[in-house]
C-alpha cells in the first residue's frame, strides 16, 4: 500500500484551472521526483498535499494518506497532520525562517506544538536535530537568528524543522535551487541520508533533471498542470515517449554548435588583447561592529589578472559572493579598482572621461541576469534598445538609429515591429533577447554577460545559448561569460576561469579545466555539479538489477492515470 | 546591542544640540532685538534698554546660547517676563496636565488599534475588515479638535454628564483629575488609533503573505497560532515607525485640544505667551517639546532593535 | 493628449471606487474654492446683526453666524484658504525635499548622511511648534501656517524620494544606462525620477490632506490666516463659544474638513492602487 496516493487531482485558483487529473503515489522509503518548468504546477501540487493552497484555490479528487482523504479532512485534523506526519522543505531558505525568532525556538516549536513536550526537552531535542542536519550546537548555538546563518545553513535549519516530528513523508519543493552547487550537493546528500535512515517517503520537486535523476527512484514529468509521463527513473529517461519530455531532456543536455577552433590565449600570444586585467583588487568597507575599531575591508576581488582576446569567449565560474560580478562591473567601468589595472583597448574604463570613456562603452556592452529588472518599464523597446546609441550621438541620424535598432532586433530573432511594444509584453526568454539586442546596437567587440541564462527555464536557456553562439560566429564577438552553472560555461566558452573568494584559482582551456581539474576547488565544483547522464546510467544499472524496468512500461501505458 | 544603543544615543545628543541651536537662532537671533520685540512698538527706549540688560542681550549670541544650554541641562530656564516666576516652575506645573494627557491618549490609541487591526487582518476582505477599514478611513479624516468639540457638545452640553472643561488639579484627587482628562484623551486617541490600526492591519496582511508564515503553517500551526506567534512581532516593525512619527502629531494635538477643554497645560501656556510676546516662555516650551519628540524617536529606535535582531549588529 | 488623459481618468474611475469617490469629492471642494474667487452667495466681510444666527433658509442654505455672515459663503472661502495653504506647503516640500532626497541617494557617503540627519532634525519640529515660533516673532498669518506646514513636508518628501531613488539606483536598467555612457544627472532625469513620480504623487495627496488638517488646527488656535479671511478652523473656534444655542455652527466647518480630507485620502489610496506597477503587472 502506498504511503500517499494522489488520485485524479484537479485544482483551480479563482476558477482558473491549474492542475488536471494529476495522479501519482509514493511508497514508504521511496523518492518520487516531480519535474517541470516554471508554471507547470509542481509547487501547487505540493501545497495541495499540505492543504496550504493560496486564496481562491479549490481542489477536487483524492489525496489518500493513512486511509484518509486529505482533501476532506477538517482543518483541526490537517493541523495535526502537517509537520507531524508530513514535513515540508521550501525553496527560499532566505525567507522561509522567521527573522525575529531564534533558530532554536523555531525548531523546537514543532515539538512543543505537536507533542506538548516541555520547553527544556524541546530545546534538547532541537540541539540533537541541529546536530543531525550538520549544525553542531557547539558551533551553532540555538540562540542564533536566521540572518546570522548562510543560505545553506538556513536550509539545514528548515530541514531540521521539517523532520523534527519524524514525519512519514517529506515534501521538498526546489530545496536547492537557491543554493550554490557545492552547497546543493551537501543538502541533497543530507536529505538522501535522512530519508533513507528513517524510511521516509520523499516528494522531490525540481526543475533540474540532473538533480531528480540523481535523487529519485521514480520520476513524474509535469507540463501545464498535467503529468505527461511517469516511471522508474532509469528506464523512463532511457525511453521517453512524450514529445514534451523528449524536448525537455534534449534541452537539458543541449550544447550549442561548438566552434571548430577555440580561441586560446596560449596559442596567440602576439594578438593585442581587448581587455587586459593586471593584479586587480577591489575592496569594500564593512560596517563597523564596534564604535572604536574599524573592520578590515572585505576583499571582493583579490589580485586578479587575465586577458580577453578579440573573438574569444572567456568563462568565469564561481559561487555566489566569490566576486565575479564585482569583476564584471570593474571591467564595465562601474567600480573603482583599489589596486592593479584594467585596460580596455588601452584605456582605463573607470578613470577615462568623455570621448575616451565613451569609446570603452562602445566596445564593451553588457547583458544582465534578471530579464525583468533590465529595462525601464516605462520605455518602449525602441527606446530601450537604442539607449547605448547615446554614445554615437552626433555621428548617426534618426534614420540610421532606427535602422540599427531594427538590425539588432532581427539579429536576436525578434521582429522590427516589436520595437513599438513595452517590456512587460514579452516573456523572460524574449526579454533576454531584447537585452542582447541592446548590447549589440553599438556593434561592440566584447559583451559581458553576467548570468544571462540563470533565470530561464531549460528549454529557453538552450535557445538563448544558441543565440549567443550564433552571434559570436556571425559578428566575431568576444564574451566574458559569467555563470555559477558549469554546464552553461562549458557549452559556450573557449577558456574558463574559476573564481573562489576573490581569487582566480584556475584558468585554462574550458574542456581541459573541466575534464582534468587541477585546483582542489575546481575539483570540488566539478564533482558537486549534478550530471544527468551519469545519474541516469547509475539508475538504469540499479533498476536492471532489481528488475523494475517492467513496471516502468506499465506506468507509461497509462500515463497520468491513477491506480486502482 | 550596546554599540547600537550608544550610537543612537550619540545621534540623539547631536540632534538635541542642533535642535536647541535652531530654536535659539529663530527666537533670539532672527528678531534682531528680542527685548524690543517683547515690549512692542510703543515701548520707551529706556524700558527696552533695561530689559535688554536684564536678558543679558549685550553678550554675544554664542555666549548666550552656551549659557542657555547650560541652564537647560541644570533645569534653569530663566524667568518669565510676564509672570515674573521661574519658567521651570511654570512649565513643570503645566506639564503635570499635558504629559498625562498625551500618555493616556497614546495608551488608549494603542489599546484600541491593536485588537481592531488583528480582527481586520484575520478577516481580510470580509465584512469585519471592510467595515473597520471604512471606519478608520473616516477616523483619519476627523480633526481631533473638532471631534473634541462634538464630544463636549454631546456629553457636557446635551447630556450634562461631565463639565465642559477645566481641570480640578491633581490635589483634588486622582479620580477627578483623570475624569477631566478622559474626554480629551478619547478625542486625541481616536484619530491616532485609526492611523495605527490601518498601518498595523496592512503590516499584518503583508506579513501573513511571508514565506515564514507558510513554514509555520507547514509545521502544523493553526492560522491563529501562526498569526500570534510569527506575524505580530514582525508586523510591529513598520508600526513602530508610525508610532514614532505619530508622537509629534500627538504633541501638537494635545496642545490644541487643551484649548477645547480649557485645560491648564503647556498648550494654554504657550498661546498666552505668544500673545504676551513672552519669548522666554515660548523658547523653553518649544525646546521642551522638541526634546520630547527627539527622545521618543530615540526610544523607538531602541525598540526597533529589541523587536528586530537584524538591527542590533549595526 | 488631453482627451486621452481624460479617457484614462474615466477608465480609472470606473475600475477603482476609492479613486472615483475621492476624485469627485476633491473636485467639488476645489470647484467651490475656485468659485469663491469670483463669486460667493454673500460677501463674507458683510456683517448684518439683523440676520445673525439664522437657521437654514432659501436665502442662506446653511444659515448665518453670530455676525449674520452667510455660512455657505464662509465655507467656500475657507475651502480656498485651506487648499491654498496645504497646496503651497506641499509645493515647498516637493521643491526642496525631492532634490535633497535625490542628492542624498545619488551621492551617498557623508552627503547622504547629512541629508538624513537633516531629516531627523526637521522631524523634531511638528508644524505646530514651527508655527508657534514663527508667530512669536512675526505675528500670526496664513504665510506662517504655510511655512510651518511646508517645513515639515520637506523631510517627508526627501525620505520618499531618497528611498525610491535608492531602490531604482541598483536596478539593472540603471547600470545599463551607465554602460550606455549616460551621466548621473541624465540617468536620474530619464530613469529614476519618472519611476518614482508615482510615489511622489501618492505622497503628495497624503501630505495635502494632512496639510488641510494641520491648517485647520493652526487656524483653530489662532496661528493661521487672520480675519477677514475665513478659515474652517477659526469658524470652529468661534462656534465653540455658542455651542449651547447654535450647535450647527460647529457642525458645518467640521464636516467640510472631514469631507475634504476623506476625499483626498480616498484619492490617494486609489492613485496608489492605479499607479502601483506591481498591481498593474498582476492585471496585465
Amino acid at each position: 500500500m502506498p504511503l500517499i496516493a494522489v488520485n485524479r487531482l484537479n485544482l483551480s485558483i479563482h476558477d482558473k484551472p491549474i492542475l488536471r487529473d494529476v495522479s501519482f503515489k509514493i511508497a514508504r522509503g521511496e523518492t518520487l521526483g516531480l519535474v517541470g518548468e516554471s508554471g507547470s504546477g509542481k509547487s501547487i501540487t505540493a501545497l495541495a498535499m499540505m492543504q496550504l493552497l493560496p486564496h481562491g484555490g479549490k481542489a477536487e479528487g483524492e489525496i489518500r494518506f493513512r486511509k484518509k482523504n486529505i482533501l476532506q479532512m477538517p482543518e483541526s485534523e490537517l493541523c495535526r497532520m502537517r509537520g507531524r506526519r508530513i514535513g515540508m522543505v521550501f525553496q527560499e531558505p532566505m525567507t522561509a525562517l522567521n527573522p525575529v525568532k531564534t533558530i532554536g525556538a523555531q525548531i523546537s516549536e514543532s515539538l512543543t506544538w505537536h507533542f506538548g513536550v516541555s520547553k527544556r526537552e524541546a530545546r534538547e531535542r532541537a540541539a540533537d536535530l541541529m546536530d543531525r542536519v550538520g549544525l553542531p550546537a557547539s558551533r551553532f548555538p540555538l540562540e542564533r537568528f536566521p540572518h546570522q546563518l548562510s543560505g545553506g545553513q538556513r536550509q539545514r535549519v528548515v530541514i531540521a524543522m521539517a523532520i523534527a516530528c519524524k514525519p512519514k513523508l517529506l515534501i521538498a519543493d526546489e530545496p536547492t535551487t537557491a543554493l550554490d552547487v557545492t552547497i546543493q550537493a551537501q543538502i541533497l546528500a543530507l536529505i538522501k541520508e535522512i530519508v533513507k535512515k528513517d524510511d521516509m517517503g520523499l516528494l522531490l520537486i525540481s526543475h533540474d533533471l540532473a538533480v531528480v535523476a540523481d535523487m529519485a527512484d521514480r520520476v513524474a514529468i509535469m507540463k501545464d498542470g498535467e503529468i505527461v509521463e511517469t516511471g522508474p527513473t532509469g528506464s523512463l529517461f532511457a525511453n521517453l515517449t512524450h514529445p514534451y519530455s523528449q524536448s525537455l531532456f534534449e534541452a537539458s543536455n543541449h550544447v550549442p554548435q561548438k566552434r571548430v577552433r577555440p580561441v586560446l590565449s596560449i596559442a596567440r600570444r602576439r594578438t593585442e588583447p581587448l581587455v587586459k586585467v593586471e593584479g586587480l583588487v577591489r575592496n569594500y568597507a564593512l560596517p563597523r561592529r564596534s564604535l572604536f575599531r574599524k573592520q578590515p575591508p572585505f576583499t571582493a576581488v583579490d589580485r586578479v589578472s587575465f586577458k580577453i582576446l578579440p573573438g574569444q569567449s572567456l568563462g568565469l565560474v564561481g559561487e555566489s559572493g566569490c566576486g565575479k560580478s564585482t569583476l564584471a562591473r570593474a571591467i564595465l567601468g562601474l567600480e573603482e579598482p583599489n589596486g592593479g589595472s584594467i585596460s580596455v583597448l588601452g584605456r582605463d574604463p573607470f578613470s577615462a572621461r568623455g570621448k575616451e570613456r565613451e569609446a570603452v562603452h562602445r566596445s564593451v556592452q553588457v547583458v544582465f541576469q534578471d530579464p525583468y529588472g533590465s529595462f525601464n518599464p516605462r520605455h518602449r523597446i525602441e527606446r530601450i534598445v537604442a539607449e547605448p546609441l547615446f554614445l554615437l550621438r552626433g555621428e548617426i541620424d534618426e534614420g540610421e538609429k532606427r535602422r540599427r535598432v531594427e538590425e539588432a532586433l532581427l539579429n536576436v530573432g525578434l521582429s522590427a515591429a516589436d520595437k513599438e511594444k513595452y517590456p512587460h509584453e514579452f516573456s523572460g526568454g524574449q526579454r533576454q533577447r531584447i537585452a542582447i539586442a541592446r548590447a549589440l546596437v553599438t556593434k561592440p567587440k566584447l559583451i559581458v554577460a553576467d548570468e544571462p541564462v540563470s533565470a530561464l527555464d531549460v528549454s529557453i536557456r538552450a535557445q538563448i545559448l544558441d543565440l549567443f553562439a550564433d552571434l559570436r560566429d556571425k559578428l566575431g564577438l568576444a564574451y566574458l561569460f559569467i555563470s555559477h552553472d558549469l554546464s552553461v560555461v562549458r557549452a559556450i566558452t573557449d577558456e574558463v576561469m574559476v573564481m573562489n573568494a576573490g581569487k582566480i584559482v584556475e584558468h585554462g582551456p574550458t574542456a581541459l579545466v573541466f575534464d582534468h581539474p587541477r585546483h582542489p576547488y575546481t575539483r570540488l565544483l566539478v564533482s558537486a555539479a549534478p550530471d544527468l547522464k551519469t545519474a541516469i546510467r547509475r539508475r538504469a544499472k540499479w533498476e536492471k538489477k532489481a528488475g523494475v524496468a517492467v513496471t516502468a512500461k506499465r506506468d507509461r501505458m497509462t500515463p497520468g492515470k491513477g491506480e486502482t | 546591542m550596546l554599540a547600537y544603543v550608544l550610537k543612537r544615543a550619540l545621534s540623539l545628543i547631536a540632534t538635541l544640540v542642533v535642535a536647541t541651536a535652531v530654536v535659539f537662532i529663530v527666537l533670539e537671533v532672527l528678531p534682531g532685538d528680542p527685548a524690543a520685540l517683547m515690549l512692542g512698538v510703543e515701548a520707551r527706549e529706556d524700558t527696552i534698554a533695561a530689559l535688554h540688560r536684564q536678558l543679558g542681550l549685550d553678550q554675544p549670541a554664542p555666549m548666550r546660547y552656551a549659557a542657555w544650554l547650560a541652564g537647560l541641562v541644570t533645569g534653569d530656564l530663566g524667568t518669565s517676563y510676564t509672570y515674573s516666576v521661574p519658567v521651570s516652575e511654570l512649565v513643570s506645573e503645566r506639564l503635570a496636565v499635558t504629559l498625562p494627557l498625551a500618555l493616556m491618549a497614546l495608551a488608549l490609541s494603542v489599546v484600541i488599534a491593536f485588537p481592531v487591526a488583528v480582527i481586520a487582518a484575520r478577516n481580510r476582505g470580509r465584512a469585519p475588515d471592510t467595515s473597520i477599514m471604512a471606519l478608520t478611513q473616516l477616523g483619519i479624516a476627523v480633526p481631533n479638535f473638532w471631534f473634541a468639540i462634538l464630544l463636549v457638545y454631546v456629553f457636557a452640553v446635551a447630556l450634562r454628564l461631565v463639565p465642559s472643561g477645566g481641570f480640578p488639579g491633581w490635589s483634588e484627587g486622582v479620580g477627578a483629575a483623570f475624569q477631566a482628562l478622559t474626554l480629551p484623551a478619547v478625542a486625541l486617541a481616536l484619530p491616532q488609533a485609526s492611523i495605527l490600526a490601518r498601518v498595523l492591519r496592512s503590516a499584518l496582511v503583508d506579513t501573513l503573505h511571508e514565506d515564514y508564515i507558510r513554514t509555520a503553517r507547514a509545521k502544523g500551526l493553526t492560522r491563529h497560532a501562526a498569526l500570534w506567534r510569527h506575524a505580530v512581532r514582525n508586523a510591529l516593525i513598520p508600526v513602530l515607525t508610525i508610532l514614532g512619527l505619530q508622537f509629534s502629531f500627538l504633541i501638537a494635538g494635545t496642545i490644541i485640544i487643551e484649548n477645547v477643554f480649557y485645560l491648564p497645560g503647556i498648550g494654554r501656556l504657550v498661546f498666552q505667551a505668544i500673545t504676551q510676546r513672552d519669548l522666554i516662555v515660548v523658547k523653553s516650551v518649544v525646546v521642551l517639546l522638541v526634546a520630547t519628540v527627539v527622545i521618543v524617536t530615540f526610544f523607538v529606535d531602541i525598540a526597533y532593535a529589541a523587536v528586530d535582531p537584524r538591527l542590533r549588529r549595526r | 493628449m488631453g482627451a486621452m488623459a481624460l479617457r484614462q481618468i474615466v477608465r480609472a474611475m470606473r475600475e477603482n471606487r476609492s479613486f472615483a469617490v475621492g476624485a469627485v469629492i476633491t473636485a467639488v471642494v476645489v470647484f467651490a474654492a475656485l468659485l469663491s474667487l469670483v463669486w460667493t452667495p454673500y460677501a463674507i466681510d458683510q456683517l448684518s446683526v439683523a440676520d445673525k444666527l439664522k437657521g437654514a433658509s432659501a436665502a442662506h442654505p446653511l444659515g448665518t453666524d453670530h455676525y449674520g455672515r452667510d455660512i455657505l459663503s464662509m465655507l467656500m472661502v475657507g475651502a480656498r484658504t485651506s487648499i491654498a495653504v496645504a497646496l503651497v506647503a506641499v509645493g515647498i516640500g516637493i521643491v526642496i525635499g525631492v532634490p535633497l532626497g535625490l542628492l542624498g541617494a545619488a551621492r551617498g557617503g557623508w552627503i547622504d548622511e547629512t541629508v538624513m540627519r537633516f531629516n531627523d532634525l526637521v522631524f523634531a519640529f511638528p508644524a505646530l511648534l514651527s508655527a508657534v515660533m514663527i508667530t512669536a516673532i512675526f505675528g500670526p498669518g496664513a504665510v506662517n501656517a504655510i511655512v510651518a506646514i511646508g517645513i515639515f513636508n520637506i523631510p517627508v518628501f526627501a525620505r520618499v524620494a531618497r528611498g525610491g531613488a535608492l531602490a531604482y539606483k541598483s536596478r539593472e536598467f540603471v547600470l545599463a544606462a551607465q554602460v550606455a555612457g549616460k551621466g548621473q544627472v541624465r540617468i536620474f532625469a530619464e530613469h529614476i525620477l519618472p519611476n518614482i513620480a508615482n510615489l511622489l504623487i501618492v505622497q503628495g495627496t497624503i501630505q495635502f490632506s494632512l496639510g488641510i488638517l494641520a491648517e485647520a488646527g493652526l487656524s483653530y488656535v489662532g496661528l493661521g490666516a487672520q480675519p477677514p479671511v475665513a478659515t474652517w478652523g477659526r469658524m470652529l473656534n468661534e462656534a465653540q463659544t455658542m455651542m449651547a444655542f447654535a450647535p450647527q455652527l460647529a457642525l458645518y466647518p467640521g464636516l467640510a474638513i472631514v469631507a475634504t480630507v476623506l476625499g483626498l485620502n480616498l484619492l490617494g489610496d486609489g492613485l496608489r492602487d492605479i499607479l502601483d506597477p506591481k498591481l498593474r503587472r498582476r492585471v496585465g
